[in-house]
């Protein structure tokens, strides 16, 4: 850990974005993980992303669990509101943020530990209900945080450090999401932000759960050759197969597409996010076929990334719900607590 | 682009902008970081190794190093470079017993013609060597223009006196009121090199109508001098400048202490057009000073031998939106009152004492050929340095000709071929004390640049000796030293290391670091996370990285040092290492031949 604080001073020439901000001003503090460590540079995607999209820092709520990857709200978006939670409890406390406060925009932030061993029940349930969230799983194979375990995403035969190898079949939450009926669900490198930052702008955009599964490897417990989540081993096996561009509301397109050869989605605020294919073969609003695609890579050892499927025309836990169409903040207290009379008489309803 | 070879000892250089800025190479974040500590002597003795007269320079040096300080690219006020030089030379311990004496005789006789700041610098560089040296000056004090035209309320005597001691109390022969009236004899004496460093000594005239109606008109530098060597105390109440230079501000300042009241600079066009440092135009208007623009001379108006004034016409200019000035437009005519006149319209060369058949040709300015690199003039054996040799400059160019000189003139009479110069060389040290611990202070202080205090107005002009500016106290010192970046401590890459995690990218709170595809330098300028619009600084371009074929690229232009990017990599492939520029001297061999014996 570094022992002073990252300057205040900058680059004079740094784009400023539509709210007049640099993407300095989405930092939060100093880093204490590992020099080199993958969930750092996933931090800084974020910081990006939210900045090429003008929001202002204090419109969004980061939430988290437990682990390195947990740690990392605190070294983004400093002026965001936040909520650091136990272990694998984050989708909790982000569905019922999101009940009282449908305004702000949610991000989870969450490690392969934390969403796929002892929250895996709640991360399941959080895509159920389809809360409007962004869900960063920054995929390592390992408990970093508890100094290395294999974790439930590492690979059968993985090897660990001193070179005992994985005896468990990896859950993969990509598949694991389409499966429990995920409206947006990619993947991607933490060492590849070309690709990673449109993703994230897209999960920003769309309107339901979106989860990022974001292989992001652990320099220290999880670096070395026989790993599968190594920053070398990703590079090596990862396929890129659909790659999604992002494109803002009022924004044109400006890489120039052959009709045919590019798809579009329409995001709910009227965003778009146009897919290069890159395999001719994908299409990421098919579900049936996204699941073989993956589960055939998969057994070939290959990584495959990207927007790996999307459908736009989702409701949120909100509509389900028919809930206030305002924030609980913004209720009038009488209206929100009508009183001890007003509850007998709901009681009386089912006397 | 192709990659960047960091063996070249330029590439780093270059980034320490101060150094690379100075003409004689000073390596100020070195002794900056002595101030820092506290080791006054040590910042002295590094100054006095490249600029010889730290005390001088430390208080009027024209200072291209501060302009050249990234620091200023960063919140716009440079590194007080100058004014922490002066805090070395003033708290300096005596450090006679460690400059080298002079060397036993090698037999080799050297003439000095001038005792200016270039002259003691040959001197100074070919003592250690054992040559026997004499000064020749025309006037009854050495230290040429920095004595006769620098005043002493900018420029203390003792300060002078002191730095010029040092080298002749060493053993130089200095004949002072010899002038030189022919090189011809001064060959004739058999000497074994001739170094000329007589400076630019003929201020510029402005013959108008008038000009030689009275006495009350002066040429600046020729005021000056006299009013250096007490010849004159005295001046009217109204006085004009005409220049609006370094020389002007001297003049109007002087003229303030001598009685004038209501003094006027004159220039021809707007500010932003001035030759006077900002400083010095900063100096000259908290003393009241009027600067008077677009104001071109037409007459010296004289009534009975009496001057009562100068007519000028009034001019207009129109500024482009590229800033440049239009043709002038009169407006109208102007009369200004004044008792006396003072020229300080430029300075020339004059070599009267040269004679035109000894083979030297000069151009229509009276400079002589002379060798921009070796300093050799046309006859073998025969060096100029200083602004005798093209044109006045100033104080550290004067020095910085002196040491390639003396480098000269020693290859001269070691019959080797003076045009070989000896290379510059650079060490890079690791300052890596622990983990995240370096032998810097690599923390950014925000700390805006302290302002020097002056004496009060109504103190300083009772007397010309009166210095005025008086130096930074020990809080001024202790901030100024930490605002420099230490841009000497060097990101140095070793890319077989790298695995591409882009920490180093995402810490770096100047975004200098991009991992990116290779492209020609302009495409590649311009794809930086930041845009790398300053040419004068270089980019630093690895080879092929490991996993992906991609480029480390740096832009070094405002690197803050921090070394955030070595702290932040898992593989240790960047490092903090402080470069040190070896340059070379004249007396390099004395100092290794001291060495052996010792
Ligand atoms: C008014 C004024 C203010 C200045 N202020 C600054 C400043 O603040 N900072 C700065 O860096 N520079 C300043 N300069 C410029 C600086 O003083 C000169 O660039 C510098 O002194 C040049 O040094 P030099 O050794 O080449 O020559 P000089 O300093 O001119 O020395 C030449 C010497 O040679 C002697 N000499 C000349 N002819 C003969 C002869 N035939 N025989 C014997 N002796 C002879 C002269 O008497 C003199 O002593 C200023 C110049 C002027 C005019
Ligand atoms: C209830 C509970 N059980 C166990 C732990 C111990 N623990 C802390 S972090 C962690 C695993 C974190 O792994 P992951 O979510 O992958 O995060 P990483 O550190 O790898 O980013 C565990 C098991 C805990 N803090 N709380
Ligand atoms: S232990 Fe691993 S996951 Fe945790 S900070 Fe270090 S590198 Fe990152
Ligand atoms: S030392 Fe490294 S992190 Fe700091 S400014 Fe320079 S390149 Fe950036
Ligand atoms: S931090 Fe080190 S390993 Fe990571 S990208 Fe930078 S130089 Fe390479
Ligand atoms: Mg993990």
């Amino acid at each position: 850990m570094s022992f002073i604080a990252k300057p205040k001073i900058t680059h004079p020439g740094l784009p400023r974005n539509e709210i007049g901000l640099t993407v300095r001003d989405y930092e939060g503090s100093m880093s204490t993980l590992c020099a080199g460590c993958g969930h750092d540079s996933v931090s800084s995607a974020i910081m990006q992303a939210y900045f090429e999209l003008s929001i202002e820092p204090h419109r969004v709520a980061k939430v988290s669990g437990i682990g390195c990857s947990s740690k990392t709200p605190t070294y983004f978006l400093g002026g965001a509101h936040g909520f650091n939670s136990v272990h694998g409890r984050m989708p909790s406390i982000a569905t019922g943020a999101n009940a009282a406060n449908r305004e702000l925009q949610y991000i989870g932030v969450s490690g392969d530990g934390d969403s796929l061993s002892i929250g895996l029940g709640q991360f399941a349930h959080a895509i159920r209900r389809n809360v409007n969230m962004i869900y960063m799983l920054e995929n390592n194979g390992v408990y970093g945080l508890t100094k290395g375990q294999f974790s439930a995403s590492a690979d059968k035969g993985s090897k660990a450090k001193k070179g005992a190898a994985n005896a468990y079949s990896p859950i993969d939450p990509v598949l694991l999401a389409i499966s429990l009926g995920c409206t947006f669900v990619a993947r991607s490198f933490s060492g590849d932000k070309d690709q990673l930052v449109p993703l994230i702008k897209s999960a920003i955009s769309h309107s339901g759960f979106a989860l990022l599964d974001v292989i992001s490897p652990c320099v220290t417990f999880n670096d070395h050759e026989g790993s599968t989540k190594s920053y070398a081993h990703t590079r090596e096996h990862m396929r890129e197969t659909v790659f999604a561009d992002y494109i803002g509301a009022h924004e044109e397109i400006l890489t120039r597409v052959e009709p045919g050869e590019a798809r579009q989605v329409t995001m709910h605020d009227g965003s778009r996010v146009s897919f290069r294919h890159v395999d001719e073969s994908y299409d990421p609003t098919d579900r049936i076929a996204a699941i073989s695609y993956i589960e055939k890579h998969r057994a070939e050892g290959a990584v495959v990334t990207g927007l790996l499927y999307v459908e736009e025309s989702s409701e949120d836990m909100h509509s389900t719900l028919g809930s206030a169409p305002q924030a609980m903040s913004d209720i009038p207290y009488q209206k929100l607590n009508p009183g001890a009379d007003a509850l007998k008489k709901i009681q009386s309803r089912w006397k | 682009m192709k990659s960047t070879n960091p063996l070249d000892p330029d590439h780093y250089h270059r980034v320490v902008d101060c150094q690379w800025g100075c003409p004689a190479h000073t390596d100020v974040p070195k002794y900056i970081r002595q101030i820092a500590q506290g080791d006054f002597t040590a910042a002295y003795l590094e100054n006095r190794k490249s600029n010889v007269f730290p005390g001088v320079l430390g208080r009027v040096c024209d200072r291209p190093c501060e302009p050249a300080c990234r620091r200023g690219r960063l919140d716009e006020s440079p590194v007080a470079i100058c004014r922490l030089k002066r805090v070395a030379a003033d708290l300096s311990d005596d450090i006679r017993d460690k400059l080298p004496p002079k060397g036993p005789a090698n037999g080799k006789r050297i003439a000095c013609v001038g005792a200016g700041c270039a002259s003691l610098t040959v001197a100074n560089d070919l003592l250690p060597l054992g040559y026997d040296i004499t000064i020749f000056e025309k006037h009854d004090k050495p230290g040429g223009l920095m004595r006769t035209n620098i005043p002493s309320f900018r420029l203390p005597e003792e300060v002078l006196d002191n730095e010029i001691d040092l080298i002749v109390e060493r053993g130089v022969d200095l004949r002072l009121n010899s002038p030189i009236d022919s090189m011809q004899t001064l060959l004739d004496e058999g000497y074994d090199a001739v170094f000329v460093g007589t400076g630019a000594p003929r201020g510029k005239d402005l013959n108008l109508p008038g000009r030689h109606d009275t006495d009350r008109i002066h040429i600046g530098i020729d005021w000056l001098e006299s009013v250096a060597f007490d010849h004159i105390d005295t001046i009217g109440e109204n006085v004009l400048i005409i220049g609006v230079g370094n020389t002007a501000m001297d003049c109007c300042r002087s003229s303030l202490r001598l009685g004038g009241k209501n003094v006027s600079v004159i220039a021809r066009k707007p500010r932003g057009w001035f030759k006077a440092s900002d400083w010095e135009l900063e100096d000259a208007e908290e003393e009241n000073v009027d600067i008077l623009i677009n104001h071109s001379p037409k007459a010296f108006i004289v009534e009975d031998g009496v001057l009562k004034g100068m007519t000028f016409d009034k001019l207009h200019y129109d500024i482009s939106d590229t800033g440049e000035l239009s043709r002038p437009e009169v407006i109208e005519e102007i009369f200004l009152p004044c008792d006396d006149v003072i020229l300080a319209i430029g300075q020339e060369n004059s070599f009267p004492w040269i004679e035109r058949d000894l083979g030297m040709s000069f151009d229509e300015w009276d400079t002589p050929t002379v060798d921009k690199v070796t300093h050799a003039a046309e006859i073998p054996g025969v060096f100029f340095g200083g602004d005798s040799a093209f044109g006045p400059k100033n104080i550290i160019w004067a020095v910085e000709h002196g040491h390639q000189a003396a480098i000269s003139i020693h290859k001269h009479c070691s019959g080797e071929d003076v045009s070989d110069r000896p290379p510059t060389a650079m060490n890079l040290l690791s300052t890596k004390m622990g983990i995240h611990e370096w032998s810097y202070s690599n923390d950014f202080d925000d700390a805006e640049r302290r302002q020097m205090q002056h004496v009060e107005l109504t103190q300083r002009f009772k007397d010309i000796r009166i210095e005025v500016e008086l130096g930074f106290d020990a809080e001024q010192t202790a901030r100024e030293v930490e605002r420099c970046l230490n841009c000497d401590v060097q990101t140095v890459f070793a890319e077989s290391l790298c695995i591409e995690c882009d920490a180093c990218m995402d810490v770096c709170p100047v975004y200098c670091l991009t991992i990116t595809e290779d492209a020609e330098e302009d495409v590649l300028r311009q794809q930086l996370r930041a845009p790398a619009d300053n040419k004068e600084q270089v980019l630093y371009v690895s080879g092929a990285l490991p996993q992906t074929g991609k480029v480390m690229v740096k832009d070094e232009n405002l690197c803050i040092h921090c070394g955030l990017c070595a702290e932040r990599c898992p593989t240790g492939a960047w490092d903090m290492r402080k470069s040190q520029l070896l340059v070379p001297y004249a007396n390099d061999e004395a100092a290794e031949a001291r060495k052996k014996t010792a």
